[in-house]
């Protein structure tokens, strides 16, 4: 294991290319690329292929035709363990019999031997996220907050180049949303991950996105900046999608 | 399509336990085809007036039993229901709940310590009037004694379904009780009926050691007492083989209308929840529903309360010290434990492959495998322990000493038998912890013996152990298998306890049953409070 501060991954681009996909219905279709380093959120209708499309970057499902690519190496056919991806669900992030230190400790070694430098790197990890002192706490007494926390404490030891996000912090409420966002955007600034973000808040997109992926209809419907997106000339779409008044350009109606 | 390792350690061991009881259910149809074919005339000549005697009263016993067990169960569980909260319910539900764990040898004992000639019931009469309880009228009071509280349970679970807005809505529009039973009660207990009903049929159908410790006679015997005579006593290959086919086809016909009724043949060892009510009864209906919750209680711990008081008027001392007592305990634990542990390790390896096996499927249609490993175990319900070790008799008493292979034939076919409970208690916690863990442990990487020891073990604990007991329990009560192959070398406590029954030493065996019929409680009662415990 390498020491705690050293050597980071930098972001790397990820690119589904041609990528078809079904659970047996009809098919997803995937061609595009996500740039190194940036936040890239990934917005769209229930059941438009979101977490598909997560699923298929982190290798839960396989690709029918096409490449999957991380920093331009074909992983189409890699485990989800050798991928250089760590990825945070919405709920459900954590083993609840296991500590927090525990919890943390996983993403070093998945057989919990843990060395100094992996202990140094655990309690650098769980200060960054605000969670100093909590180590021995069991999930069941965190906040819902607070467990996400422990995730990305999770991601940051892990340190991987790629980050997937599937709706983080869709329980959580408003107040606590804007501190984990903030606490990512920071993050993201020290570590330089590639992140794709997906979130059904246009809030989410527009306070810590770069770029914006939209999905409708099992594929790619746009992309973009998140600045051309939110200030009226996205596609119609999505527009619609976020209630954007197409009248008044810029307005939004937060639809919780 | 799902990224799963390519050869998952979880289908491989699932592949090996559906092989196991594969090779157990057929060495055992084996033994029948063999015999049969080498005796192809006798067998034939097997069927006879006196086989379609046994026939009738097999049907004729179990038809009568569930009538007498599911109607008053319909009425006790609507009492129940109807009053959700008073003192000494929820010990009313735990006694409910003990008949299922209780060895029938014991329950036997038990039933005729009260109602037999010489018991406690005949004394209170002056021992004059009172007929005894051997013959038909003995098996229907056991078997509404075993299955009257679980179909009772299962009523009560089906009225907790019923959703608590319902009940709301029932009181704000001013239903009398008897709308209210016909709207809302009845349906939800006859959508239970069948299977109910199906569940009790088939038990009873089985049910060995009632038949032979209270049956009485040619008059009173069923197919499976007539396929142990057959082997134990008549030493007639050909019958055993004729009597096993046909009682093979009455249960096969039995689950297949069984599975069409939906109906779950693994009973159930979980306590329904009380719901709130918001009709509250009269004062006659609860006048009324507290009588009839007396009648069944004072039924069902009757004859528990005369094991135990039959069981204490024996010389337990002497007992406790006697040599072949402390054989038979220590051979029935060490078979149990055995037995227990092959139970869960299978069902274990069965419900991960099943489990594996849906994660990697995704959509589409379900692989043979699956199949076999969802219901591979609810199929050993087809075959009971006689028919098993019938077949596995027959096969081996030609090429070997068929008593040096006892204790290898309980604990493989008590491990099989208790399967389907075992499963029910550990499938539900497996699941739900797979669908919690399994992406995290695949994209951590923790997988073989890392995922065994630091996610599934900790989870599964309780479960494991809940299974464990009520495996144990129900391996240690068994008189089946070890009726047929059982001998003076190896002995298990209800061999034992039938022998000194045979023998008439009666405050012997009321003692014996009053030993094993604790050891059972206190394994289920441990296999309740940890079936019970957190679960987060």
């Amino acid at each position: 294991m390498m020491p705690a501060n050293e050597s980071r991954a930098k972001g790397v681009t990820v690119r589904l290319e041609d990528v078809s996909f079904d659970y047996g219905e009809a098919p997803f279709r995937f061609d595009v690329g996500f740039a190194a380093a940036k936040i890239t959120a990934i917005m769209g209708p229930s059941g438009s292929g979101k977490s598909t499309l997560l699923n298929l970057v982190a290798g839960f499902e396989a690709p029918r035709s096409g490449r999957v690519l991380i920093d331009g190496s074909d992983v189409s056919a890699a485990p989800p363990s050798a991928r250089p991806v760590s990825m945070v669900f919405q709920e459900n992030n954590l083993f609840a019999h296991l500590s927090v230190e525990r919890n943390v400790g996983l993403g070093r070694s998945p057989s919990l031997s843990l060395g100094d430098a992996d202990h140094a790197a655990i309690a650098e990890a769980l200060a960054r996220v605000g969670l100093a002192g909590k180590e021995r706490r069991l999930p069941r007494e965190l906040s819902g907050g607070e467990r996400q926390r422990v995730a990305l404490a999770r991601v940051l030891v892990r340190d991987r180049p790629v980050l997937l996000l599937d709706e983080p912090f869709a329980s959580l409420g408003p107040a606590l949303r804007d501190d984990m966002l903030d606490l990512l955007a920071n993050v993201h600034t020290e570590r330089q991950m590639t992140v794709l973000f997906v979130t059904h808040q246009p809030e989410d997109a527009r306070r810590i996105g770069q770029d914006m992926v939209f999905l409708d209809n099992h594929t790619v419907a746009a992309t973009g900046t998140a600045a051309d997106f939110f200030d009226g000339s996205g596609p119609d779409a999505f527009r619609r999608y976020v209630g954007m008044d197409a009248a008044k350009g810029s307005r939004l109606d937060d639809r919780g | 399509m799902q990224l799963a390792p390519r050869s998952d350690p979880r289908i491989t061991a699932g592949i090996a336990a559906l092989g196991a009881i594969t090779l157990l259910i057929g060495g055992a149809f084996a033994g029948l085809v063999i015999e049969g074919a080498h005796d192809f005339s006798g067998a034939a000549s097997a069927f006879d007036p006196y086989l379609l005697r046994v026939v009738r009263f097999t049907l004729w016993q179990a038809l009568l039993s569930t009538l007498l067990s599911v109607v008053p169960a319909l009425f006790v569980a609507r009492a129940l229901a109807r009053h959700p909260r008073f003192p000494g319910r929820g010990l009313i539900l735990q006694l409910f709940a003990l008949p299922l764990a209780l060895p029938a040898i014991v329950a036997a004992l038990g039933i005729l310590a009260l109602y037999g000639s010489a018991g406690y019931f005949a004394g209170l009469l002056g021992g004059r009037d009172w007929p005894g309880i051997y013959g038909l009228s003995g098996i229907l009071v056991a078997h509404v004694f075993f299955n009257l509280p679980l179909a009772t349970r299962l009523f009560l679970e089906a009225l907790g379904t019923v959703p608590a807005n319902h009940w709301r809505l029932a009181s704000q529009l001013g239903m009398g009780v008897r709308h209210a039973f016909r709207l809302i009660e009845w349906p939800a207990l006859r959508a239970a009926l069948p299977g109910v009903a199906g569940l009790v049929f088939m038990l009873c159908i089985t049910s060995f050691t009632i038949v032979l410790t209270l049956g009485g006679g040619p008059a009173a015997t069923t197919l499976e007492v007539a396929i142990y005579q057959a082997l134990r006593f008549d030493f007639d290959p050909a019958r055993a083989v004729t009597l096993t086919l046909l009682q093979i086809a009455l249960t096969f016909a039995v689950v297949l209308a069984l599975t069409r009724l939906g109906a779950n043949t693994a009973g159930d060892a979980n306590l329904p929840v009380a719901a709130r009510r918001y009709l509250s009864a009269s004062p006659t209906e609860t006048l009324l529903n507290a009588a009839l919750i007396v009648l069944a209680l004072l039924f069902v711990a009757g004859p528990m309360a005369a094991t135990v008081a039959a069981g204490l008027g024996a010389d337990l001392g002497r007992l406790a010290g006697e040599g072949a007592v402390r054989q038979a305990t220590l051979t029935s634990v060490v078979l149990a434990f055995l037995s227990a542990s092959l139970a869960v390790t299978m069902s274990l390896a069965l419900i991960a492959a099943r489990r594996a096996l849906a994660l990697k499927r995704r959509a589409g249609r379900k692989t043979l495998l699956e199949h076999a490993a969802d219901t591979g175990a609810g199929f050993v319900l087809v075959v009971p322990p006689i028919v098993v070790g019938a077949g596995w008799f027959l096969l081996l008493r030609t090429v070997s000493d068929v008593f040096a292979i006892a204790p290898l034939m309980v604990v493989t076919v008590n491990a099989v038998m208790a399967m389907p409970f075992a499963i029910r208690a550990i499938r539900p916690a497996y699941d739900a912890a797979s669908e919690r863990h399994e992406r995290l442990c695949l994209l951590l990487g923790i997988s073989g013996w890392n995922r065994l020891s630091l996610i599934d073990w900790p989870s599964l604990r309780r479960p494991l152990a809940t299974g464990f007991a009520f495996a144990m329990a129900l391996s240690l009560g068994d008189l089946g298998v070890i009726a047929l192959f059982g001998s003076d070398s190896v002995q298990t406590l209800p061999y034992l306890l039938l022998a000194r029954m045979g023998s008439y030493r009666t405050a012997d065996a009321a003692g014996l049953a009053l030993l094993l019929g604790l050891v059972c409680l206190a394994l289920v009662l441990a296999a309740d409070r940890l079936g019970r415990g957190e679960r987060s």
